[in-house]
């Protein structure tokens, strides 16, 4: 230790997970997703739109996962990303009359790219220096569509509305329901791709990258363009759950995309377990009907309470919802025997 | 040349706040290796704590030292009961700790005091100083204080017995530990200072942006832009680094064409991002070397 002075022992921001962890078993899966059908036949309207809502903020959730649980980067900018999807959306639909499911995948392609290029700089950085370049980002995103010349495009202070598709065949459904089952099918091909793409020689580059970045390049792995990649993949999730937020709330507006929308899918990320992918929509329902819940506790004081819940949860469950699966699974493991 | 100056001038004394803010961030980043969300409005409580206590009556200088003792013990207090237990837990449940504690006294201060704009003292008077409209009393006492508690830091630090241990535990906690020095309570103590000068610096900010519960929320986002250019590491950087941020977000809004007050914000933190880019430590932080 004759440097010793020189050498700082820095604990790992982010804690390794198996990739085998990162998901649930087949049959779990299939009950959930089967109860997830079923959701629209005995709920009202408006459970159906808050069923959407968690979809999107889950996949907004899950694409923050892939970055920092699979990649070990850290983002407090995904509201920036998740704006520029709900706004190609929104502009695409009503100025240039595309249809609102080809819009999906224009903003997915858009976010990919705008975040693969912020990926370029942000290489530099890392931990709370990676943080702060992030939320600048956040912080930027709002004033930027504010900005007087693009008002033609994004409408300024006031946002623009949204137009709600009709179920298309003339199926016998309402509107909220065939959002509900469209943001679903778009949610489920994202899960399995995001899976798949961990469980794949690129998610083990993320990964390796992860946990250990100088062992990952003496392997032959390519640090910065994995990173960059991971950025991309991350960014253009989130811009497809903002595209899809955008025709679910059929209104974007530069106030609706602030920092705050990045740190409440911070914290959903948190909630759910950081890397273990199912707990994205776990993380999702929490950011959405706690702060719903606190309301009702105490109008005043509803921040307090909520923050009191929030205190509960990561005292009871450091390392979130995944904890409880893997406590439930070792709990069933013993039964069996 | 003359709006040159005064705007280098009144962006020293907005800076002079950033500063204050970005000092104790990298004090509490220094003894805990985290940074604290929920800074700025531990700070705003206690600027509401010393309000009350003036309204009571009490003289100011009584209600700032009282103040400033309060916010040492809550500090540690909240080290001690919240904090202490999570330290075992991944640093991002800790971060999301820091946004729930943020939370709930931004919730409280609400609820006790309401969200009403109020007045703030200053002991030095709102004259202008030496003859400049730019700079008041205030300001000028403002950045006389950052100094001085600047350089009682720095002794604090270099000379004591217990800065030497803070240090210690903050840079090396097992050979800390090895060699006596109870870490546990050198985070707590650290906790302690950092509630301590955010008091300070919300005390001394109040009469300029006014206080209410969300008071420190712009503050604080410039405050980590201080502390992170000027490198987490030093308490130095920060002040520099605070008293830069306040300059070249001034300059950006006289002279960048339609960039305005709106856009402030967005300009300064993206040459914050070059900066780093180029110096990723920050200006003046010192690169960690890890072993690997």
């Amino acid at each position: 230790m004759s440097a010793a002075e020189e050498v700082v022992t820095e604990g790992q921001a982010v804690e390794a997970v198996p990739k085998r962890a990162m998901t649930l078993g087949t049959g779990t899966s299939l009950a959930v997703l089967v109860l997830l059908l079923a959701v629209p036949l005995f709920a009202k309207n408006f459970v159906v739109f808050q069923m959407t809502m968690l979809l999107i903020y889950g996949v907004a959730v899950l694409a923050l996962n892939i970055l920092t649980g699979g990649s070990g980067q850290f983002s407090l900018g995904q509201s920036a990303f998740y704006a520029i999807g709900a706004y190609c959306a929104a502009i695409l639909i009503e100025q240039y009359n595309v249809n609102y499911a080809l819009t999906i995948p224009i903003a997915g392609v858009l976010c990919f790219a705008v975040g693969f290029l912020f990926g370029q700089p942000a290489l530099r950085l890392s931990g709370i220096y990676l943080a702060l370049a992030t939320f600048a980002l956040a912080v930027a995103m709002p004033q930027l569509l504010k900005l007087n010349f693009l008002e033609p495009w994004t409408g300024g202070v006031q946002g623009q509305v949204v137009d709600k598709p009709d179920a298309p065949f003339g199926l016998p459904i309402g509107q909220d329901t065939w959002l509900y089952y469209f943001t679903l099918v778009i949610t489920v091909a994202i899960y399995i791709l995001s899976v798949n793409l961990l469980r794949s020689r690129s998610g083990r580059a993320m990964m390796s990258i992860r946990d250990n970045e100088i062992a990952a390049s003496a392997m032959g792995v390519n640090v910065a363009l994995y990173k960059t990649l991971a950025f991309g993949v991350s960014a253009g999730i989130t811009g497809v759950a903002g595209a899809l937020g955008a025709i679910a709330v059929q209104f974007v507006a530069p106030d609706s995309y602030t920092y705050a929308l990045a740190i409440q899918l911070f914290l959903g990320m948190v909630v759910g377990g950081v890397g273990w992918l199912p707990g994205s929509f776990i993380g999702a329902a929490f950011i959405i009907f706690v702060p719903n819940i606190a309301e009702s506790v105490s109008k005043g004081l509803s921040g307090a309470v909520f923050g009191v819940l929030l205190f509960l949860v990561i005292f009871l469950v450091p390392h979130g919802a995944r904890q409880i699966a893997i406590a439930s699974q070792q709990l069933a493991a013993r039964f069996k025997r | 040349m003359e709006l040159f100056i005064n705007q280098i001038v009144s962006g020293i004394s907005t800076g002079a706040i950033y500063a204050c803010i970005g000092l104790a961030i990298v004090m509490i980043y220094q003894a805990i290796d985290h940074l604290n969300f929920a800074q700025g409005e531990m700070a705003t409580f206690s600027t509401f704590i010393s309000w009350q206590l003036m309204q009571w009556g009490m003289p100011y200088w009584w209600a700032f030292v009282i103040t400033i003792a309060f916010s040492f013990v809550g500090g540690i207090a909240l080290e001690r009961v919240l904090f202490r237990p999570l330290a075992k837990a991944p640093i991002l449940t800790n971060v999301a700790g820091f946004i729930a504690l943020f939370s709930i006294i931004n919730s409280c201060s609400g609820l006790i005091w309401d969200f009403t704009i109020k007045q703030f003292p200053t002991p030095f008077g709102d004259a202008p100083f030496l003859g400049s409209q730019l700079i008041s009393t205030h300001q000028a006492g403002m950045i006389g204080v950052t100094v001085l508690m600047l350089i009682g830091l720095y002794l604090f630090f270099t000379y004591t017995r217990i800065g030497l241990a803070m240090r210690a535990a903050a840079a090396l906690p097992e050979s800390a530990r090895l060699v006596g020095i109870n870490t546990s309570w050198m985070i707590a103590l650290g906790w302690g200072m950092a509630a301590g000068i955010g008091s300070i610096a919300g005390i001394l900010i109040a009469p300029v942006v006014f206080l209410e519960p969300n008071m420190m929320l712009g503050v604080l986002v410039y405050g980590f832009a201080a502390a992170v250019l000027g490198g987490l590491t030093s308490p130095l950087g920060a002040v520099v680094g605070g008293f830069l941020v306040g300059i070249v977000e001034n300059l950006c809004g006289t002279y960048i064409p339609g960039a305005g007050n709106e856009l402030k914000l967005p300009i300064a933190l993206a040459l914050i991002v070059c900066v780093l880019i180029v110096k990723p430590a920050g200006l003046l932080g010192r690169p960690i070397i890890k072993r690997v």
